[in-house]
C-alpha cells in the first residue's frame, strides 16, 4: 500500500556556478552583467529536491510531481532543456526577474499565487519541496514564507532524507549544528521541506523522459503569467565583489620533512 | 523610534545559552546603543529561569517562553513561542541567531507578524539607518542593504559579534505565554553519521580541506584509498581540527567510485556545502574553485598543499601553497603532531 502525494518543487534558476560574475546597477536595482546571456543551470540545492520528490513519487504510484520555477520565460526554457530529461514532472513557470536581488517576500508570494492556482491540487496531501537555500540570495526564506502563506506549519529545512510509511506518516532528518541529522516524525502531509544535498545522485538523461515533459512544459510556458517583484522596503547601499587579493607564497623547494615540520608548527601556533 | 529585540534559545543540554545566541545579544546591545533604543531579550526554553544569568541584568527587558514543548526544535512551537515574544516586546527589529533552530522558523514568524527579513547577516552597521551586510551568490558578492519596512527581521550569522559576557547579578525575566498549536511533529533525537567518528567539529580553530585527488591514482598507478583515509583520520586524531571535502570527493560515493569511508554530504564546502568559519585552514588533494574561493571565505588563515605549481585557484586566495605531494608530506605531520602531544 502507498499513499498517492501531491509534490510541488519550488526551484529557480541560477547562473552556472563555473561563470565569473559581475555585478551591476540597473534601473530596477543591483543585477549581474550579461545576466540573461550567462549559461543558467537548475539551482542546485533545489535540484536535489527534485531528484529526491521524483524518486519518492514513483514509490508512491499515483503521486503527482509539479516544478514551479519563477524566471524570465526564454531562460526557463533554456534550463527545462536539460532539467526535462531528468525525471517526469508537470511545469509550472511563472515570467519574472532572475537573480538573487529581488526580495524574497515578494519572491514567495509568486510562487505561493502560482500554487494556488495549480488545478486540482489536493493542500490536504501537499508536500512543498525546495532547496533550503538558493545558490543566488542564499537566504533560505522563501519556501518558509510560502509555506506560511498556503497555511502549513509542519516544516523542515536542511533535510537530507524522508522516509514515507503507508499510513502517509514520515521521518525526516535535517541537518543541524556539529555535523548532526535531527530526526523527526510527522503525521503525514501538508507539510514544508527545504532540501539539503538529500542522497541521490543526479539522474541520467533520458531522452524519452525529455520528450514526453516538453510535450507539457512548452504550452505552460506560453500561458506563463508574468510577475512583478516589489522590493518592500528593500534598499541596496553597495554590492561589490570582494576586494581582497592574497599575495601567495608559493613553495617549491622544501622537502616532505622540512614542509611537515612547518605546518606542524603552523597548526601548533596561537 | 526602534526598539530591539534579541531572540535567544538554550543548547541541546537545555542549561546554557547557545554560544551564537550570546554573539547576537553582543549585536542587541552595541545596536540598541547605537540608535538609542530600548532593549529586550528573549528566551525560548524548556525551563529559562537559569538562563537568566547569562545576561545583562540591567539596562533590557527579558522575556522568555517556557514549557517542555520548547526541549526539542520543531517549526510549529518555536514559531508560536517566538512569536509570542515578539508580539510582548513590540519591537521594529528583532536580531536573532542564525542557528538551525532560529532558521527554520524566523521568516514564518517574520511573515506572521507582518514583517520582512534578511539572513546570513555578518555586520551590522549605518549611523542615521541600520544598514547590514551579506553575501549573495554563494559569497561570492558582498552587499550592504537596509530596509525601511518593520518589523525587520535580521539573522546574523556565527562571528557577526563577540559573545556577551555576563557581569554578577541577577536577571529576572517575564514569562510569556504561548498558544500552541496542535503538534503533529514528534522530535526522537539526532543521529549522527553512520561513518562513525564524528568528523564536523564548527567550534575547532582548523579546517582540514580534503579534495578528490586523494582518492586518484598514485605514481605506482594505483589508488590508495585506504592509506588516505587513515592519512586523514590520522590528522584528525592529532589536531582538533574540522573535516571539509570537496563536492567531487563526496559525490564518488553516489557514482560507484573509490571512497573514503566517513565522508558524507555534511562534510562538503562551496557551492552546495557548508561555508565554515575556523581561524586556519588546510587544503590537500584540491583543484578548483570551490574549496579555494567559495568554501574558504570565512578562513583566515588559509595554506594549501598541491601537486599543481600553476593552479590558478589556490593563487590568490591561498597564503602558502606547498608544492608536494600530501601523501608525503600528512604522515610526517601526524608524527609531528603526534610527539608534541603532551
Amino acid at each position: 500500500m502507498s499513499v498517492q502525494l501531491q509534490i510541488v518543487v519550488c526551484a529557480g534558476i541560477v547562473p552556472d556556478p563555473l561563470q565569473t560574475l559581475e555585478p551591476i546597477t540597473t534601473p530596477n536595482g543591483p543585477g549581474l552583467k550579461n545576466e540573461l546571456v550567462l549559461p543558467a543551470v537548475l539551482d542546485p540545492w533545489a535540484a536535489s529536491a527534485l531528484y529526491e520528490a521524483a524518486a519518492l513519487a514513483a514509490k508512491n504510484p499515483g503521486s503527482k510531481l509539479y516544478l514551479v520555477s519563477l524566471g524570465p520565460k526564454a531562460k526557463l526554457q533554456q534550463v527545462m532543456m536539460t532539467v526535462a530529461q531528468k525525471v517526469p514532472f508537470e511545469l509550472v513557470p511563472v515570467d519574472g526577474p532572475i537573480g538573487g536581488f529581488p526580495d524574497a517576500h515578494s519572491t514567495a508570494g509568486a510562487l505561493a499565487e502560482a500554487i494556488e492556482a495549480i488545478p486540482g491540487l489536493d493542500k490536504s496531501s501537499l508536500l512543498l519541496f525546495g532547496g533550503w537555500e538558493s545558490a543566488t540570495r542564499g537566504a533560505g526564506v522563501t519556501l518558509q514564507l510560502i509555506g506560511e502563506r498556503l497555511g502549513i506549519t509542519d516544516q523542515f529545512q536542511g533535510v537530507d532524507q524522508i522516509t514515507v510509511s503507508d499510513d502517509g506518516s514520515f521521518e525526516v532528518l535535517e541537518r543541524v549544528e556539529g555535523g548532526k541529522h535531527q530526526v523527526s516524525t510527522c503525521q503525514g502531509a501538508p507539510a514544508v521541506l527545504g532540501w539539503a544535498t538529500g542522497n541521490l545522485a543526479e539522474p541520467r538523461n533520458n531522452p524519452q523522459v525529455g520528450m514526453a515533459n516538453m510535450r507539457g512544459i512548452m504550452p505552460a510556458l506560453q500561458k506563463a503569467k508574468a510577475a512583478s517583484l516589489a522590493p518592500n522596503g528593500l534598499r541596496y547601499v553597495s554590492v561589490a565583489l570582494p576586494k581582497q587579493q592574497r599575495t601567495t607564497r608559493v613553495v617549491k623547494d622544501l622537502t616532505p620533512d622540512q614542509i611537515a615540520a612547518e605546518l606542524a608548527a603552523w597548526i601548533g601556533a596561537e | 523610534m526602534e526598539s530591539i529585540l534579541v531572540l535567544t534559545h538554550a543548547d541541546e543540554t537545555g542549561a546554557i545559552l547557545t554560544k551564537a545566541s550570546l554573539e547576537a545579544v553582543t549585536a542587541g546591545i552595541d545596536l540598541a546603543a547605537r540608535l538609542s533604543a530600548p532593549l529586550a531579550i528573549g528566551i525560548l526554553a524548556a525551563d529559562a529561569t537559569t538562563l537568566t544569568k547569562s545576561l545583562p541584568s540591567a539596562g533590557a527587558r527579558i522575556l522568555s517562553v517556557s514549557g517542555q514543548a520548547f526541549a526539542q526544535a520543531r517549526y510549529a512551537t518555536d514559531a508560536a513561542a517566538a512569536e509570542a515574544l515578539c508580539r510582548a516586546a513590540q519591537a521594529t527589529i528583532v536580531l536573532a541567531p542564525g542557528s538551525s533552530r532560529f532558521t527554520r522558523v524566523a521568516a514564518g514568524v517574520a511573515h506572521r507578524l507582518g514583517g520582512f527579513i534578511d539572513t546570513h547577516i555578518t555586520a551590522l552597521a549605518g549611523t542615521d539607518a541600520v544598514e547590514a551586510s551579506r553575501w549573495f551568490y554563494r559569497q561570492r558578492i558582498e552587499a550592504v542593504l537596509s530596509r525601511d519596512a518593520r518589523p525587520w527581521f535580521l539573522l546574523l550569522d556565527s562571528g557577526a559579534a563577540p559573545a556577551f559576557t555576563a557581569q554578577p547579578g541577577a536577571a529576572t525575566a517575564e514569562e510569556i505565554a504561548v498558544a500552541l498549536p496542535e503538534a503533529r511533529t514528534n522530535v526522537s533525537g539526532f543521529r549522527a553519521p553512520q561513518q562513525g567518528a564524528q568528523t564536523i567539529r564548527p567550534d575547532a580553530p582548523l579546517l582540514f580541506v580534503a579534495g578528490a585527488g586523494w582518492t586518484k591514482k598514485q605514481p605506482d598507478g594505483q589508488v590508495h584509498t585506504t592509506e588516505a583515509a587513515g592519512l586523514i583520520l590520522g590528522f584528525l586524531r592529532a589536531t582538533p581540527a574540522s573535516l571539509g571535502s570537496s563536492k567531487s570527493l563526496v559525490d564518488q560515493g553516489s557514482e560507484g567510485q573509490s571512497v573514503l569511508p566517513f565522508l558524507t554530504h555534511l562534510n562538503q564546502i562551496g557551492q552546495t556545502g557548508a561555508t565554515p568559519r575556523h581561524a586556519k585552514g588546510l587544503s590537500t588533494c584540491c583543484h578548483g574553485e570551490e574549496p579555494h574561493v567559495v568554501g574558504w571565505r570565512f578562513i583566515a588563515d588559509r595554506r594549501a598543499i598541491s601537486l599543481d605549481p600553476n593552479c590558478g585557484w589556490s593563487r590568490g586566495k591561498a597564503d602558502v601553497v606547498y608544492i608536494a605531494d600530501a601523501f608525503q608530506v600528512i604522515p610526517r605531520v601526524n608524527a609531528l603532531l603526534e610527539a608534541a602531544k603532551p
